[in-house]
């Protein structure tokens, strides 16, 4: 199982999504991908597309700065 | 069956054709199927070159206004239509060329950049993409 981060800081859309999603294809079967950003957006889109993905969301953390860390096992292969 | 966006690309314009690359991306992004088929003017951004030609909609002003949004857009760090473009690809995003423009246009194969078109095709093929869609666009 390995870990795949990702920065998207300061990046906007569709950057971030766009991102955790080529991270998402090349990921292996139970591999956690790790989603750095700042843009606001993309804390809430990519939680849902993890959802539309079937896949499995860890945890969404966010600092006093506005930096977000979301978490994403890739547990369908997809 | 996966759900899937399809949008016709019928606009060159700059800002329409960052609409429909954006979208199209998030299409995919959120585990969708995406098909962009470019027509008309659309076609002519995947002339060789002719990604980053096309004017802005509205105040394009000769030229200063696209200057303007260009520099605005490169300051809020929004990504360029190349690497949206190939993200599109990268993501498995279909890219499908209007045969009939081509023709009307004069436009051959070697004038549009091939490596990344899926499809050179006719109503048809794009009928044929759009009534399984849950998205379909014209922009």
């Amino acid at each position: 199982m390995a870990v795949i981060k990702v920065d998207c800081t300061g990046q906007i859309c569709p950057v971030p999504l766009v991102e955790m999603r080529k991270a998402l294809r090349k990921a292996k079967e139970g591999d956690i991908v790790e989603v750095t950003g700042t843009h606001s957006s993309s804390k809430k889109e990519i939680p849902l597309a993890v959802k539309a993905m079937s896949l499995e969301l860890i945890d969404v953390i966010e600092d006093k700065e506005g930096v977000w860390k979301i978490r994403i096992r890739n547990v369908r292969g997809k | 069956m996966t759900d899937k966006a399809t949008i016709i690309v019928h606009s060159g314009d700059m800002d329409k054709l960052y609409s429909a690359l954006i979208i199209g991306n998030g299409a995919l992004a959120m585990g969708m199927e995406a098909s962009l088929y470019f027509t008309f003017w659309g076609l002519q951004r995947l002339k060789k070159g002719g990604l980053e030609k096309g004017p802005l909609s509205k105040m394009n002003m000769l030229g200063l206004g696209k200057w303007m949004v260009k520099r605005k857009m490169k300051q809020a760090k929004v990504a360029s239509l190349e690497k949206l473009l190939k993200d599109f690809k990268e993501l498995g995003g279909k890219i499908l060329a209007c045969d009939m423009t081509m023709e009307i246009m004069g436009i051959k194969k070697e004038d549009l950049r091939d490596d990344l078109i899926s499809d050179y095709c006719g109503v048809g093929a794009y009928i044929n993409e759009a009534k399984d869609s849950t998205v379909t666009l014209f922009i």
